[in-house]
């Protein structure tokens, strides 16, 4: 009888029904894709925070300091120590490769530069554009592509194992250099593939392969720095101690966790006579931006999960008003209160059920849009999502059917049947 | 609660000798007061949409100026260079405070390379401590200086300039400079490598005038490059320029952000909209013996429209007054929780919020009395 009555009700008011699942499947497929979106924004904006550039820098150990104003250094090249490239791919093969999203090495000289006529003795910096480098069965492309995205270049970026190299816009503008034309460069004739502008001190230099600088240096394998570009997490309390303080499961824990501390730590480690340093400008802000558009949205999420939950309450609230009759009707023939509240439960639970389980898809479906459409990248949905949001689904529907049913169940039959409700 | 009678309204009717508009009228506040339930279920349903309508479109417009202030913690977005390494005139500084009316912070930096007393190279830059606190927040400073005579020195440098950690000899062409430690600095990257004065001693000691200023304009892109062109136009002996890394930057997080949140906003109030829909057309479609009721007693059809549009509009219009409210409320919080500041009150957003609870409350009386309009008004008094 209990189930004759369930079906009954929902093949004879399909209207009521409709809307009332209507309200849930919206009110669930907006809950779901912005918990996703919640979720999955910290990692989203953490890449794009990589456009910052570079938050770690690899020096030599035993360096000596730097003479440098804008960009043009005073030390004599061969001064101080250097790393050695060979040693780089390493960098792939730390406990949190998977957070380095690239690194280029950086190699300055001094070089005298000459085009028709016109000479000037500039840095010439020695990198990686695009490197394809592998570490193991890894293979991966590297260079100032990935840690310099603000770099533009009006041209062609030159290949790494070629000659070519590129102009900054301002030097070219002093030389008359454009893009094709031949530079001499130390006494050999180089092609510019391309102009570069940076809007730093690059303007004034020349960019060229790593290999390019090693060989007017005399070094082969020599590199003087490296930048590195790691997704971190924001800085805690832990994150700031003295590893040299931390007992054995406290160190495991901060070694194991992607602060830009551990990721240093771990890079030092990887590399021979090297040290690592975050650089505080970028590494530093990283954390206070992140945490500011994590708040937003969760803040937002919020809003849309308490107004989703009084949208589906308001529906099913209307949908139990409209049936005072029914209920009159069957408390006249002998229906308890029990079985009157039962009955609409039932209906709320279907209803939650089958408005959640479209409500979810449809949300999911939302939120693999937005990722695709703002972030260019997959948005994950945590498995753990469904049954989560499935019991959300059911606790609103019945909340929002409770103080409707209990009006409904104390109403007086005699007032339901004269037609007064 | 409102097993009254729906038929008040019917009832309110039959006083024929009352004039017409005040009869709408009165028909109009007795439908909401004798009918509370219902039109407190509907009248809520508006005011949550409303709400959170005014709540997103507040925090859209005003979270890009918050965001922006966040990133000038990543410091200076232009830089100010004397041509070719030159120095800039001395009211540099000066005309560029005036470019910037208050909207951001000038700083400015002279360097020279001076020998410390075992004859090492080193770069001594002059600026402006307190300046530099508040552009370069990343700075992690031991102590900083805070009377003549005390020098920054950078966690790299301090071992060639001062290995014991005390006062220090620094050489310019012939001039001597005793300076003391006052702190160290890490920064991870050139600053390491200095030893930062006081202008004021940098400018006794060396005589060399800033080669450079570093900006933090506040504002948008358009902002930042209308401060440069302004400062261009100003300052013909430097070049200025943005600094393409922190603008570009900013540009592209703010703008991902910003297409996050309006995403999320879309779909709430396109969420919030759909429900007013749908509990106002359950509303409306639950009076349906008022409308017959009115059309039997010799209601035209115009009137009966425009009865409920005009209920479904008043109830449109209160819902949408109460939800700005609330949702400005909304709003400040979340600034207040996430910002430290609150989002001020846009005013400019009620027109908005208004029409349209006003339309979406008018979109859900037509399409029930569309419904209602082919019905016989006797069928619906029987009771179907």
């Amino acid at each position: 009888m209990f189930a004759r009555l369930l079906y009954e009700s929902f093949r004879r008011q399909k209207r009521r029904k409709l809307l009332a699942g209507i309200a849930i499947t919206l009110g669930v497929a907006v809950a779901t894709a912005m918990i996703a979106v919640a979720t999955d924004i910290g990692d989203k904006i953490n890449r794009e925070l990589r456009s910052y550039g570079a938050n770690l820098l690899i020096t030599p150990q035993e360096d000596t300091i730097d003479v440098e104003i804008g960009g043009v250094n005073l030390k004599p090249p061969s001064d101080g120590n250097f790393l050695s490239e060979a040693d780089l791919p390493k960098i792939k093969g730390t406990f949190w490769r998977n957070n380095i999203l690239g690194f280029s090495p950086i190699l300055p000289v001094n070089v005298p530069v000459s085009a028709a006529g016109r000479s000037q003795d500039v840095t010439l910096l020695g990198t990686y554009f695009a490197k394809k480098l592998s570490f193991g069965k890894d293979q991966f492309t590297t260079g100032v592509h990935n840690t310099h995205p603000w770099w533009k270049v009006n041209g062609a970026w030159p290949a790494d194992d070629s000659q070519d190299v590129l102009v900054g816009d301002h030097l070219a503008r002093k030389l008359e250099l454009h893009t094709n034309d031949s530079v001499d460069i130390a006494g050999r004739n180089h092609k510019v593939a391309g102009i570069l502008s940076t809007g730093g001190p690059e303007d004034e230099q020349v960019v060229a392969p790593l290999g390019v600088a090693q060989q007017i240096l005399g070094k082969p394998d020599a590199v003087r720095r490296v930048y590195v570009s790691a997704l971190t997490k924001p800085e805690d309390a832990l994150a700031r101690r003295d590893p040299k303080t931390m007992s054995g499961e406290l160190w495991d824990r901060w070694y194991c966790s992607p602060y830009v501390q551990s990721i240093a730590y771990q890079l030092q480690e990887a590399i021979p006579h090297s040290h690592a340093e975050q650089i505080r400008q970028v590494a530093q802000n990283e954390g206070t931006v992140l945490s500011r558009i994590k708040g937003l949205m969760l803040l937002i999420t919020l809003a849309a999960l308490f107004s989703s939950a009084l949208a589906v309450s308001a529906a099913m609230a209307t949908a139990i008003f409209e049936r005072r009759r029914e209920v009159g009707l069957m408390k006249a023939l002998g229906a308890g209160n029990f079985a009157v509240a039962a009955l609409f439960f039932a209906e709320s639970t279907l209803l939650a059920l089958f408005g959640g389980l479209i409500g979810f898809f449809a949300g999911s479906w939302l939120a693999h849009r937005i990722g695709r459409s703002i972030f260019d990248a997959q948005i994950t949905i945590q498995p753990v999502l469904f049954p989560v949001i499935m019991a959300i689904a059911v606790i609103v529907t019945f909340a929002g059917s409770a103080a409707a049913i209990r009006r409904a169940v104390r109403f007086d039959p005699v007032f339901a049947l004269r037609g007064d409700a | 609660m409102s097993g009254n009678s729906p038929m008040s309204a019917g009832v309110g009717e039959r006083r024929a000798a009352v004039p017409h508009t005040s009869m709408f009228l009165r028909m109009l506040v007795r439908a909401a007061v004798l009918r509370r339930g219902r039109a407190a279920s509907a009248l809520l349903a508006m005011i949550v949409a409303a709400a959170v309508a005014t709540a997103m479109m507040n925090l859209y417009v005003d979270v890009q100026a918050k965001l922006r202030k966040e990133f000038r913690s990543y410091g200076a977005n232009v830089v100010v260079v004397g041509k070719d390494g030159a120095a800039l005139p001395s009211d540099a500084i000066g005309k560029a405070e005036v470019v910037l009316g208050g909207r951001g912070l000038a700083v400015p930096f002279a360097y020279v390379v001076a020998r410390t007393a075992n004859g090492q190279s080193v770069v001594v830059a002059g600026t402006d401590f307190e300046r530099v606190q508040k552009l370069d927040r990343w700075w992690s400073v031991s102590a900083w200086p805070s009377g003549p005579g005390e020098a920054l020195v950078g966690m790299r440098a301090l071992p060639v300039v001062s290995p014991d950690d005390k006062a220090f000899d620094l050489s310019f062409q012939g001039h001597t400079a005793h300076m003391s430690v006052a702190g160290t600095l890490q920064t991870g990257a050139a600053e390491d490598n200095r030893v930062y004065l006081a202008m004021t001693d940098f400018l006794a000691w060396s005589g060399v005038q800033p080669s450079t200023i570093e900006i933090a304009a506040n504002g948008s892109a358009e902002d930042v490059n209308a401060v440069v062109a302004r400062l261009t136009g100003i300052l013909p002996a430097a070049e200025v320029r943005p600094v393409r890394q922190i603008v570009e930057g900013e540009t592209r997080v703010l703008g991902k952000t910003r297409a996050t949140l309006y995403a999320s906003a879309v779909l709430i109030v396109l969420t919030a909209a759909l429900c007013v829909l749908a509990t106002l057309t359950g509303w409306v479609f639950d009076r349906r013996k008022d409308f017959a009721i009115m059309k039997a007693l010799g209601a035209s059809e115009r009137l009966v429209s425009s009865f409920f549009a005009a209920e479904a509009a008043a109830l449109g219009a209160v819902g949408a007054v109460l939800g700005f409210v609330i949702g400005i409320g909304i709003a400040a919080w979340i600034g207040r929780v996430n910002f430290n500041a609150p989002v001020g009150p846009r005013f400019s957003v009620l027109p908005v919020v208004l029409a349209g609870s006003v339309a979406v409350a008018l979109l859900s009386a037509i399409v029930p009395m569309s419904l209602l309009r082919r019905v016989q008004p006797a069928i619906i008094l029987k009771g179907e």
